[in-house]
């Protein structure tokens, strides 16, 4: 390996660092690391509406399906 | 389902379509509270420009912006339900809870919605929120946080790149290595490093050159030194040429540093995140008679000579005299009092003090800082002030280990710049850079943290750093008695059947009347009948201040005060002498007899006498400082078997007994949840304040027990001791690693990758020490 292959691979990591820089300073500046606990958990929660049977759904579901 | 309550919580669920929560929860929830009407009607207060200015931020026109925090949170499906439904109401523009604070920042349009109406409905779901008073110390400390992550991203980037170079340095230094390409990677890496030294370590420059300006050589500074040294050692090699350099030492050094401090800050400041949950942002609210009208005013525009009304279960705004009404204040908090104290025309009340009965009106003598209340306050920051310091183990290392590692370093540069000149400096260098203290720093954070969140998960929040240590000399425990030592509400000592109901009857039709009364005396007997049936009451008639009356089954009972409840009937009082002193009898008749007679005091904790006991075993003083009566003290200290005990004691005089037991050279550790204890409570050595306590009492104190059981205070004392002897057996470690790598590092003999080894393995080892404690 010559010094300019070195040079050149040193360059590359240079600019990927000034990124991963730039972008975990957004990443804390935004409020990521605010609630550690918290995305982990709210993952498991479904937001979509459909998933939650209103009680209204919950009786017609009895009627049709009779257990 | 329990209550009616409850049946009306989960229906609210249900109906919003909030089911899931059901099936998403972990843990049950705290037990219900009933949602009283009046409790509802006090959040409209939230509502009052002057009230909102402290803590509602305008985000826009009409768009407002708070910060609630909600009680009651058990588990991430609590936090889901309560989010979601926020988020439905309309004119709700955007909710955020946070998992780990239970903090809600709600924005809302205020043309569309009231703040009292989001709070109404939180509360109807079964959760309590109260407004967060922002202020300036929580903006202070959430900027430092993102700061501290920053340098911790910094430190770590560059380490970890760093590192990598240097597995291509070693590698050359051992197949060999171009010299050009040997001069690359040592720029590449310097440029690496500088921002590490000049941005991710200054924490640590910084409080070296504070620990030297004041003349104590703290921790940080031999911290400091070692990186300062490695770089300048470093860069003189780079730019000179030579055999080391140390830029990986450094950048994993800052960043291990850096990870363990914050693991420990962060542990302190969930603590005390926690703690300021606890205060609750009181509506400072009265209501003011002004020529005929009442309005609702700010207590900070209360003026000397105006009158204000104080209803029943209000907290009384101002200090004053009573001019109109006759009731009973309870002034426990204030003075250590557990009695009730019966105020009519011309008393005295004092600000902060409950109005337990009837309203009250009041004209005020005194407003904000002229109280009793804050006199008491001002004591805290005096007693504040004597505190008696002790001086930490870490810093009394750092400063005689400073001073052998300089003189060494020293010492050993003179030797070699008779044998060797050329070899000199970068023999210092690697004295320096060997014993550079990475073990010993982290020895005592590792182990704060490590207790801290240990201590959290038990309900002990650990609010200042200083605690621990000083937890393990504690050589003597100041217990305040009302509400700490003691429950601090009345509850049922005894019940004596006069006639031929049973004792569980006649609690039971007790219960029943009383179910209507929001007086103290009520709730004692709601809590005995627990999970009971309660009976149908008609015809209730509250009599403020005397007592009730109600039929149940067609019979009219009657129940309250000797007085009022018996009329005068005829019955045999003989079995009532021997009760215990300082209770409040309770007399339940109907239209012909007396039934029963109950005892009502406040009553000891249930694990005060094994705590005590436990306290005593391992030779820990204990004594009581109390400002309640004499007799009342009395009766407690004997069921505890404290021989050591003061009744009758303000705050002033407290603080004085606190001062006598130091200069005697005990260390004191006060337990209290009282606003008179607070003086106390700062002037000790280390404290703890009950979570049910007083606002001051949590403020002015060490360490806040959630749970208010008194035997935490025994597992924190312990854990102060463990915490010390781990801390002990880290520092000795360290220093025994560093003063053995010192001699070889003198001769020239320690190799750059067998230093770095020597630290990984040096620092894992007291992090897996710290890890211990459990």
């Amino acid at each position: 390996m010559t010094t300019s292959t070195l040079v050149f691979l040193l360059a590359m990591t240079a600019i990927f660092i000034v990124f991963m820089v730039l972008g975990i300073f957004w990443a804390i500046k935004s409020g990521q690391f605010d609630d550690l606990d918290g995305p982990a958990q709210r993952i498991l929660m479904d937001e979509d509406d459909p998933m939650l049977p209103s009680v209204a759904d919950e009786q017609a579901d009895c009627v049709t399906h009779p257990k | 389902m329990c209550c009616r309550g409850c049946q009306a919580v989960a229906q609210s669920i249900v109906d919003n379509g909030l089911g899931a929560y059901y099936q998403n929860r972990t843990a049950m929830p705290a037990s219900g509270h009933e949602v009283l009407p009046d409790e509802l009607k006090k959040l409209t207060l939230y509502d009052h420009p002057d009230i909102q200015r402290s803590f509602v931020i305008s985000a826009g026109e009409h768009s407002k912006e708070a910060v609630l925090i909600l009680e009651g949170i058990t588990c991430a499906a609590c936090i889901w339900l309560n989010e979601r439904h926020i988020r439905q109401l309309d004119g709700v523009l955007s909710v955020e809870v946070n998992y780990a604070s239970h903090r809600a920042r709600v924005s809302w349009d205020e043309r569309r919605i009231n703040l009292s109406t989001i709070l109404k409905e939180i509360q109807l779901l079964g959760y309590n929120a109260h407004p967060y008073n922002a202020h300036h110390a929580d903006e202070l400390r959430k900027k430092n946080k993102k700061k501290d992550l920053q340098r911790i991203a910094i430190a770590g980037i560059a380490a970890a790149q760093v590192m990598m170079l240097a597995v291509g340095l070693y590698a050359g230094g051992w197949y060999g290595i171009s010299a050009d390409m040997v001069v690359l990677l040592r720029w590449f890496s310097l440029m690496l490093t500088i921002p590490v030294v000049t941005f991710a370590a200054m924490p640590f420059y910084r409080s070296a050159w504070s620990g030297l300006k004041s003349g104590h050589l703290n921790m940080d500074v031999p911290v400091a030194l070692a990186i300062v040294t490695a770089f300048v050692g470093s860069l003189w090699v780079t730019v000179m040429g030579g055999v080391h350099v140390y830029y990986d030492t450094i950048g994993m050094f800052t960043l291990f540093l850096l990870s363990t401090r914050m693991l420990e800050t962060g542990a302190r400041e969930k603590s005390v995140e926690a703690a300021e949950n606890l205060l609750k942002l009181q509506p400072a609210m009265a209501m003011r008679i002004q020529a005929g009208q009442q309005d609702y005013v700010p207590v900070m525009q209360l003026l000397m000579g105006d009158l204000i009304l104080v209803k029943a279960g209000e907290a009384v705004a101002a200090d004053g005299i009573v001019v109109e009404g006759a009731s009973s204040t309870d002034e426990s908090l204030l003075t250590g009092e557990s009695r009730a104290i019966p105020k009519s025309v011309d008393c005295t009340v004092i600000a902060g003090s409950m109005n337990l009965e009837s309203p009250l009106i009041v004209k005020v003598t005194g407003v904000g800082e002229d109280t009793v209340l804050a006199g008491i306050v001002r004591l805290v920051d005096k007693a504040q002030a004597e505190k008696p310091k002790i001086a930490h183990l870490a810093d009394k290392v750092a400063s005689w280990f400073t001073w052998v590692i300089l003189g060494f370093a020293l010492l050993v540069g003179l030797i070699w710049l008779n044998v060797d000149q050329a070899q000199a400096f970068e023999i210092v260098l690697s004295v320096l850079v060997v014993t550079c203290p990475c073990a010993l720093s982290l020895a005592v954070p590792a182990a704060l943290a490590a207790a801290g969140s240990h201590l959290i998960k038990r309900g002990i929040l650990v609010l200042r750093g200083h605690a621990m240590e000083t937890l393990a000399q504690v050589t003597h425990v100041v217990f305040d008695k009302t509400g700490t030592l003691t429950v601090g509400r009345p509850q049922i000592v005894a019940i004596y059947p006069l006639a031929d109901k049973s004792e569980t009857q006649s609690l039971l039709i007790a219960a029943s009347l009383e179910q209507t009364s929001e007086h103290p005396l009520a709730r004692a007997f709601m809590q005995r009948v627990d999970n009971q049936q309660l009976l149908a009451v008609s015809n209730a008639n509250n009599v403020a201040g005397l007592g009730i009356s109600g039929e149940i089954d067609g019979v009219t009972y009657t129940i309250g005060n000797q007085v009022y409840a018996s009329a005068g009937l005829a019955s045999d009082t003989a079995q009532l002498t021997n009760v215990a002193a300082g209770a409040t009898l309770v007399w339940l008749c109907d239209a012909t007899q007396v039934i029963a007679v109950f005892a009502l005091a406040d009553t000891l904790r249930a694990d005060a006498l094994a705590t005590i006991t436990a306290l005593k075993e391992r030779g820990i003083g204990v004594s009581i400082l109390s400002g309640d009566a004499p007799q009342a003290v009395a009766h407690a200290a004997l069921q505890l078997g404290v021989t050591d005990y003061l009744a009758q004691q303000p705050p002033q005089a407290k603080f004085e007994q606190l001062q006598k037991l130091q200069q005697q050279g005990h260390i004191v550790a006060m337990v209290g949840d009282g606003v008179n204890d607070a003086p106390v409570l700062s002037g000790a050595q280390v404290s703890f304040a009950m979570g049910s306590g007083t606002d001051v009492a949590s403020q002015s104190s060490d360490i806040v027990l959630l749970s208010s059981k008194l035997t935490d205070v025994v597992t924190a004392l312990d854990m102060g001791k463990s915490t010390l002897a781990v801390m002990r057996q880290n520092l000795f470690w360290a220093a025994a690693y560093n003063l053995i790598a010192l001699p070889f590092a003198a001769m020239g003999y320690v190799s750059p990758w067998v230093a770095a080894l020597g630290m990984s393995i040096s620092s894992l080892i007291v992090v897996l020490n710290a890890l211990r404690l459990r």
